[in-house]
């Protein structure tokens, strides 16, 4: 049934339908929308899991650990600070390999204190070994959400559902949400591989020394491997019960462009129009929305660009000393591909800064007009009277 | 022969890499003892998570949850929510840490639990020490004692966090300390926090490490029970915060009795001494205040 809804509440809404039964979060601006409502559907009997209201997002991932471990389906969602305090417990769940499912809401980190879009919080998690999904709209992280439950079941690794601060979690959309009965067929109850039981007792997460350590760690690799092929299954039973698919990347228009625009999150729909208007006025330019980036799609992506000149990458993010997290993870899956196109790596919308069509069209003019990418990234939008030291292109 | 009335079944297995005279094993043992087989441990970074044994061998015949350093407190909520929602209400969780797990890096995520009232067992088996690692001090370390970042002239100035008082300010249903040289009563203690379901539990146990106290390692029994004799470690419960039962009040030896066969309190001078004492003292005082027989509170209305 069609409602309005915003972000947070998609996901909520599928947390519900996913019967998640063991929850602890605890909040953060912005994503607090999502664990009230899912205190509230406990109060209210409309979910019968648990919630666990703790003192600390480092105890919220252990909390789910925990109940992981115990055989649960579990959930979580944080933020920013909140998932820079987990961090520690990202390495952990991902290596214990237990299949939580976490909705992060993309927020700047401080300081300065800002709790706008900012997509540096869940890159810099890049090596936690999560999975990860970027969400263009109120549908997508409703549907990522739920295919994040099977997913993360059927590979046995943690999946990390990501939303923009504000404009994905606080905006209104009108969102299908399933009935019962049909996630029910998607998503049936979670049978453990693994749990602890009195009745069979086994240590788990314990001491690994060197000589099985490395053999552990490839063991998880070898999960991740597995999750391109378990992502396209789920979302066949997705698509066959509800009629939606996303893919692992979307290429829009890539076909003939000699120029790609690429980037995560609801600047994706902003850039769907500048791009249709620029076709318009003949230029050759096509969007590549990045949804899946861990595990990075590598042969997907050097699929997706084959005709094109130049890929223009729009971080909303940055990585001090090394530039753009999006750029440079694309540029280095395209080195030895058979096709290289330069990679240009544009910086703008951070700290809640709007990526607006202007800025979008001028990352698309600084592109086209360079014959070759800077060696830096190059920063859109700065504004000189804030900040004297500021360069633009 | 005397047979003994308490659990006899073991649940845990030689051939654990414990130090020689270690006292955390013997508290394992006498809590598995009185547990029983329908038990969870959750083992954050500490001795215990060494001993229970390294891939692929484990030294206990229960479940065991191994988590990190500062989690016990969280993790273990979150597997009895677990529990719950697969309907096994009869396996107890209990959180089995050190003091540094309990006192310092895992003092939050304990003080949240408790503050919800987590219905688990958490045990802190007290060395006094960040033994695992090497002897470092911890909020535990008694007043005077010397570690490898106490050293020399730095001795601990500051005295042993009081974890069982901080834990009664929560109202926990029940608090108690135990020791390794008086099995009965930690076996008692342990089962009745088992059977006190429902809310949250705590029992700071008292376990000798010869290793980090410089003392023959024949002596760990010895000295447990010296710091009961001393009052250095009193034995009482607490329930729901207030009411207080002293399980040992014999006449006390003196402190020194207690400090002068340990290595780490060796450089204590007659001052020192006098000044431990007075502070056992003053401890004890406050204990028995407590201890007295508490009027039962009225309530503000007469519903």
């Amino acid at each position: 049934m069609k409602e309005v809804v915003e972000g947070s509440h998609a996901v909520s809404e599928a947390v519900r339908l996913a019967r998640v039964q063991v929850m602890s979060a605890y909040p953060i601006t912005p994503q607090t929308h999502i664990v009230e409502a899912l205190s509230e559907y406990c109060a209210q009997g409309r979910m019968t899991g648990r919630f666990i209201c703790v003192e600390s997002e480092h105890s919220a991932m252990a909390a789910v650990i925990g109940a992981a471990s115990g055989g649960a389906r579990t959930f979580t969602a944080t933020s920013s600070h909140g998932l820079a305090l987990m961090h520690e417990l990202l390495h952990w769940s991902s290596a214990a390999r237990l299949p939580i499912v976490m909705a992060e809401v993309n927020r700047a980190l401080g300081p300065g204190w800002n709790i706008w879009m900012d997509q540096t919080d869940s890159l810099a998690q890049r090596d936690t070994g999560w999975i990860q999904l970027y969400c263009e709209d109120g549908q997508e992280a409703l549907d990522t959400t739920l295919l994040a439950f099977r997913l993360a079941e059927s590979a046995s690794l943690p999946v990390m559902v990501v939303l923009d601060a504000f404009f994905l979690s606080h905006t209104y959309e009108p969102v299908d949400i399933p009935d019962q009965t049909a996630v029910d067929r998607f998503l049936p109850p979670y049978r453990p591989k693994v749990h602890l039981d009195t009745r069979e007792p086994f240590a788990l997460s314990q001491m690994a020394p060197p000589g099985c350590y490395m053999e552990m760690r490839h063991d998880i690799q070898a999960g991740m491997r597995r999750v391109p092929d378990l992502y396209t299954a789920a979302e066949n039973g997705f698509e066959e019960i509800f009629g939606r698919r996303y893919g692992m990347l979307e290429a829009y228009r890539c076909e003939d462009a000699e120029i790609i625009l690429a980037m995560a999150g609801t600047a994706v729909s902003t850039s769907r129009e500048v791009v249709d208007d620029l076709r318009d006025r003949g230029e050759k330019v096509g969007l590549l929305k990045i949804r899946m980036f861990r595990p990075f799609p590598t042969d997907l992506l050097r699929h997706s660009v084959s005709n094109a000149q130049k890929i223009a990458v729009l971080d909303r993010n940055f990585c001090f000393g090394l530039g753009g997290i999006f750029a440079q993870e694309i540029r280095a899956a395209l080195y030895h591909g058979e096709w290289r196109p330069s990679v240009f790596s544009y910086i703008s919308g951070m700290g809640g800064r709007d990526v607006t069509p202007e800025i979008i069209k001028e990352v698309y003019g600084l592109a086209k007009a360079a014959d070759r990418p800077e060696t830096e990234s190059v920063w859109v939008g700065l504004d000189p009277a804030t900040c004297p030291v500021c360069r633009t292109a | 022969m005397i047979r003994s009335p308490l659990p006899q079944t073991d649940y845990m297995t030689s051939g654990h890499v414990g130090c020689p005279g270690c006292g955390a094993t013997v508290a394992m043992k006498f809590a598995l003892r009185a547990l029983g087989e329908k038990t969870m441990m959750v083992i954050p970074a500490c001795c215990w998570a060494i001993i229970a044994g390294s891939h692929p061998q484990c030294s206990l015949k229960v479940p065991v949850l191994h988590t990190a350093f500062a989690t016990a407190g969280a993790t273990a909520s979150g597997l009895r929510a677990a529990l719950d929602m697969r309907g096994d209400t009869e396996t107890v969780v209990v959180a089995w840490a050190g003091d540094g797990g309990t006192f310092d890096i895992g003092f939050q995520a304990l003080s949240g639990a408790v503050e919800r009232n987590e219905d688990f067992i958490y045990v802190c088996y007290d060395n006094e020490a960040y033994m695992n690692t090497g002897v470092q001090r911890s909020s535990s370390t008694p007043f005077g004692t010397r570690t490898t970042t106490t050293p020399g002239a730095s001795w601990k100035q500051t005295r042993k966090k009081n974890i069982v008082e901080a834990l009664a300010a929560h109202r926990i249903p029940y608090a108690a300390t135990a020791s390794i040289a008086y099995p009965e009563d930690m076996i008692q203690k342990f089962q009745r926090a088992r059977i006190l379901k429902g809310g949250s539990r705590f029992i700071h146990v008292f376990a000798t490490c010869p290793t980090g106290w410089r003392v023959p390692t024949d002596q760990c029994i010895k000295i447990a029970r010296l710091a009961v004799q001393t009052r250095v470690f009193p034995l009482y419960e607490v329930v729901d915060g207030v009411r207080y039962t002293l399980n040992h009040d014999a006449a006390p030896r003196p402190v020194r009795d207690y400090l002068s066969i340990q290595g780490r309190f060796n450089h204590l001078s007659d001052v020192d001494c006098d000044k431990i004492q007075t502070m056992v003292d003053e401890d004890w005082m406050l204990l028995k205040r407590k201890a007295t027989p508490w009027p039962p509170l009225k309530p503000a209305y007469d519903p």
